[in-house]
């Protein structure tokens, strides 16, 4: 991790800032040091850096002509929406433009009848369901950074939330996208109706971390609010039980709304910090919630309790009432920031494995551990496999940032190893760059830079994230042995 | 079952030769009579011989086979463990893969035994969902990772066989749709869903604009709907789920309860049920939900109102476009009708298959093909909802990202791609 080291300022700037005056009233230009201090870096700290100019547009034609003024200096250009992204993906440029959408904030439509919302790229993911409520209806994507990220954040990085494993990805529940291309363009991608004519760019957009076009506004869907929710909660001695326990519940037929993982240390410091009433003697809990209709969820509380007893959990618990419920979830919502309590830094990674592996993987993460000498807590989207291992450390104590960020990488490669991902829905940024050559081959790594110079060929929008040059690949020794093959064969090895 | 093979190396091989030579290829699938023989403007790159399930693995809900794998074995092994592919593909072979699937031995036919079945590959290529594709999703939504071929002949992997995965690009679901102009696939991982445990089909007489007034208050409210359509003066709903969420629903929603539920879906899903069997020209309409139902028109509303077939002659392109939403052209020139027609030039689409007669091997030959293809003509030879001008050029230089040389099924998407 550590500072990223900057180029100098663009030759252009003042014709920037000058530009930018003519297009923007002067409280949406900020290029003094002190204004541009809190744009310095994301939900990934350890990164920072000064962006040159920050500029806040509060429309889309406003947007457009930013757009075609930087497409024009051939200045980079960064977006942001809240800046909660936990892996630098709106890190400044200390040569380019950071462009804040934080004040196109405005819930446009919400239509209660085809059910979705319109709204623009800095309305905050929970707002959209605070809106939607009073017709029973709510968006379904939901992170626990939900209170502060914004639908523009959700779209590039396709985040997901605690209920994504029966109600889909940000990618499942978006229909349309106003977009602005690099030139300034103004494009819509997908459409009101189910699908759109051409290629899929809505799936294309989603996740795509900035680098392909910025988000003006979205178009997403709305789901009714279930009659009733319900989650048990149940303690086991060792997580290889749990782990058997959810393929147990999904093998039965049953897709929760949501089922979630903790382990010891995850599990004491959310209740240190929430008081959620978790167990905190043991190995694993898992947060099983159910949804539906009342009978449904009557009927499918008894079996998964059933499955998970089978599954020689030690105790289960169903919440007595709706608050139980709520404070169930907040210890896991809670469970990076109580984690945070608890050590002086932590580094949270986002792997994700096929779900049958998660003994082994947590058994190796334990040795790494042990071997770099710094503590891990997990936290388990135990449904589909995203597994969040977050790592403590003390960045005040030399050397221990390097090794925090050697174990990361290490575990990263374990995912990979095992069938998996490097990252699930946190995103590369600037973060992964050394993951994505452990997971990715040249010729693919090429066509991702084929396909970002379809949409950029100057390679303006936030530059150097997400896919690594093969130049980098090689910087990062990355020469790692893939499936039996070596990985950059024709790359000099050193 | 039908015999697996990997086929990538040969399938690649074919791939590079044809960008090396600059040969424009058709990539065929289903390997359908339409295609055999067929003096192509492309070469023809046969996909289906590339099959097998990879692996499948019930408690992660996902599975993953080779592009040419027939849809229907797919379907069985689910089946086998209580599982299903949620968003319901069309075969529009059904009959004809049925058969064949439930033959112990390859079938006869080409040799090989996957002629006339839908496969996993063309599938995707088509993003072909079925009824319950508003409330459970998409094809795409349901690809997790794809195994390609590009247009220089590079095999690629995106995405992956787990549920969530934003490294790099999710240029598997770009596949889906893309009608094979952006790469060969060779391999996708799918997500699959468990087989709800009950499902019941209520009538409910209705008329069309009634009905998608009911289809969208309905959605908005938690009920287990997975399937809406209006056809005729009746409404059709289909509840799966647990069964006691099935039962109150019933109680609620009120109606007649279908005997023949699943047969009717099936129909519906398949385009076989009697309003596609009218002669003219079929519109597939895929529109905002709520939007206001034309009474003039003759038309099956699926989709909970969100997909609108309907049968006419005029050209419904603006029509479409004005409700906010899209058309396609399906169209429904009977094989037997149609005359011999000259192979297509560089250029012009590959064409689309006729629907109708689907499970005949009759529906498969020539005729349907060249009546499909070429766009050149203008409106009355376009299958696909214009772009424009903006987002076509777009297109291109994706098209280009990924097969420079052109060659991928030039011309099946739009002219220009
Ligand atoms: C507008 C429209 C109309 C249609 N009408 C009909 C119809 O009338 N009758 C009918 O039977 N089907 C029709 N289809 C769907 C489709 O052709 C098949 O039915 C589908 O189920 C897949 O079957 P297949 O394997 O036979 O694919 P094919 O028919 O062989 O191929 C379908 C498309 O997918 C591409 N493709 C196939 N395999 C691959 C692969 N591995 N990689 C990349 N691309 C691939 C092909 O080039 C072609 O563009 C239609 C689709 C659309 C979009
Ligand atoms: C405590 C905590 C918990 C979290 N929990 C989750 C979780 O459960 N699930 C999850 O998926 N994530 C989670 N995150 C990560 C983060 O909240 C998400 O990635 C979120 O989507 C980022 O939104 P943002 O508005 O803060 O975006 P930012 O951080 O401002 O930006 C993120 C990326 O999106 C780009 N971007 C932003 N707006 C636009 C736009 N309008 N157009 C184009 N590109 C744009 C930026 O350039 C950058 O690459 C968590 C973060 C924190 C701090």
């Amino acid at each position: 991790m550590g500072g990223m080291n900057q180029t100098t300022p663009h030759p252009r700037r003042a014709e920037l800032i000058q530009g930018l005056l003519a297009i923007l009233p002067a409280d949406s230009v900020l290029y003094e040091p002190e204004d541009l201090r809190p744009y310095e870096c994301d939900g990934l700290s350890a990164y920072r850096a000064l962006p040159m100019v920050v500029a806040l547009p509060s429309s889309v034609e406003q947007v457009q002509a930013v757009m075609r003024l930087a497409y024009r200096l051939k200045v980079p250009v960064v977006a942001r929406g809240a800046g909660t992204g936990l892996s630098g993906g709106a890190l400044p440029r200390a040569d380019g433009l950071l462009l804040s959408l934080a004040r196109l904030k405005s819930i446009l439509a919400i239509d209660p009848i085809a059910r979705t919302a319109r709204v623009q790229p800095g309305v905050r993911n929970l707002a959209i369901s605070e809106a939607a409520r009073p017709y029973g209806l709510y968006y379904a994507p939901d992170p626990s950074s939900q209170i502060a990220c914004t639908i523009g954040g959700n779209v590039a990085e396709n985040s997901g939330g605690v209920h994504c494993l029966k109600y889909g990805l940000t990618v499942h529940n978006v229909l349309k996208l106003e977009v602005v291309t690099v030139e300034g363009e103004r494009l819509t991608l997908g459409s009101d109706a189910l699908d759109a004519p051409g290629y899929d760019l809505l799936a294309l957009m989603t996740g795509s971390e900035g680098l392909l076009a910025v988000v003006v506004e979205a178009t997403v869907r709305l789901l009714p609010l279930p009659e009733r929710a319900q989650v048990l909660l149940a303690a086991f001695d060792d997580v290889a039980r749990a782990g058997a326990a959810v393929g147990a519940i999904i093998a039965a037929g049953i897709i929760p709304a949501g089922l979630e993982m903790m382990d010891n240390p995850a599990i004491r410091a959310a209740e240190a910090f929430v008081q959620a009433g978790y167990p905190v003697e043991a190995a694993a809990i898992l947060l099983v919630e159910l949804d539906g209709t009342n009978a449904e969820v009557s009927e499918q509380v008894m079996r998964v309790r059933e499955l998970l007893l089978a599954s020689g959990a030690r105790e289960v618990r169903t919440a007595r009432d709706e608050a139980e419920r709520q404070l169930f979830w907040k210890g896991r919502k809670a469970a990076f920031p109580a984690v945070g309590r608890i050590s002086p830094d932590y580094y949270c990674m986002d792997g994700t494995i096929p779900r049958r592996r998660l003994p082994e993987v947590l058994e190796r993460i334990a040795q790494l551990s042990q071997a770099y000498g710094l503590a891990v807590a997990n936290v388990f989207h135990a449904g589909d496999g995203n597994l969040h291992p977050l790592i403590l450390y003390d960045a005040n104590r030399p050397g221990e940032l390097e090794r925090t960020e050697e174990l990361g990488q290490r575990i990263l490669e374990l995912c990979v190893e095992v069938g998996g991902t490097i990252t699930g829905e946190h995103g590369v940024g600037v973060e992964k760059l050394a993951g994505m050559c452990a997971q990715f081959g040249a010729a693919e790594l090429a066509q991702f830079h084929a396909v970002k110079a379809a949409f950029d060929p100057d390679g303006l929008l936030n530059p150097g994230k997400a896919v690594p040059t093969l130049h980098r690949c090689a910087e990062f020794g990355a020469m790692h042995v893939h499936g039996g093959n070596p990985r950059f064969p024709e790359l000099p090895r050193f | 079952m039908l015999p697996t093979a990997d086929l990538t190396e040969d399938l690649a091989e074919r791939v590079r030769a044809a960008y090396a030579a600059g040969t424009p290829l058709a990539i065929v699938g289903g390997g359908t009579k339409a295609w055999l023989g067929r003096p192509l403007h492309g070469e023809r790159l046969d996909v289906s011989g590339h099959r097998g399930i990879v692996s499948y693995e019930p408690t992660e809900l996902t599975l993953t086979a080779r592009a040419g794998t027939p849809l229907a074995e797919i379907e069985a092994a689910l089946a086998e463990r209580g599982q299903c592919l949620a968003f319901e593909p069309p075969h529009f072979l059904v009959k004809v893969a049925q058969r064949l699937s439930k033959l112990p031995s390859p079938a006869s036919g080409r040799g090989d035994g996957g002629e006339g079945l839908a496969t996993l590959g063309g599938t995707v290529a088509c993003n072909l969902s079925g009824p319950a594709r508003p409330y459970t999703g998409a094809c795409r939504d349901f690809v997790l990772g794809v195994r390609l071929i590009n247009g220089r002949g590079e095999v690629l992997r995106f995405g992956g066989e787990v549920m969530k995965n934003v490294a790099g690009y999710d240029l598997s679901r770009l596949m889906a749709g893309a009608q094979g102009t952006l790469g060969v696939l060779l391999e996708v991982s799918l997500k699959v869903l468990p087989r709800p445990p009950a499902e019941l089909t209520l009538a409910l007489e209705l008329d069309a604009a009634a009905a998608v007034e009911r289809f969208n208050a309905w959605a908005g409210q938690p009920l287990p709907i997975t399937a809406a359509c209006h056809v005729g003066e009746r409404a059709y709903v289909r509840l799966s789920g647990a069964e006691a969420a099935v039962r109150a629903a019933r109680q609620r929603l009120g109606g007649e309860v279908i005997e023949a539920g699943a047969a009717f879906w099936q129909s519906v899903r398949e385009l076989e049920h009697g309003f596609f069997k009218a002669p003219g020209v079929l519109w597939r309409l895929s529109l905002p939900p709520a939007a206001p139902v034309d009474l003039k028109l003759r038309q099956f509303i699926d989709w909970g109102g969100a997909q609108r077939w309907v049968v006419s002659d005029a050209e419904l392109w603006d029509l479409a476009a004005a409700a906010g939403g899209h058309a396609t052209r399906y169209h429904k020139s009977r094989a037997s009708d149609s005359p011999r027609s000259p192979p297509p030039q560089a250029g012009e689409g590959l064409g689309v298959r006729e629907p109708f007669m689907a499970g005949t091997s009759a529906s498969m030959s020539g005729g349907d093909l060249s009546a499909m293809n070429g766009y050149r003509g203008g409106r009355r030879d376009r299958v696909f909802q214009p772009l424009n001008p903006a987002l076509l050029a777009l297109h291109r230089r994706l098209k280009a990202a990924f097969d420079p040389k052109g060659i991928l099924n030039p011309g099946r998407l739009y002219p220009e791609l």
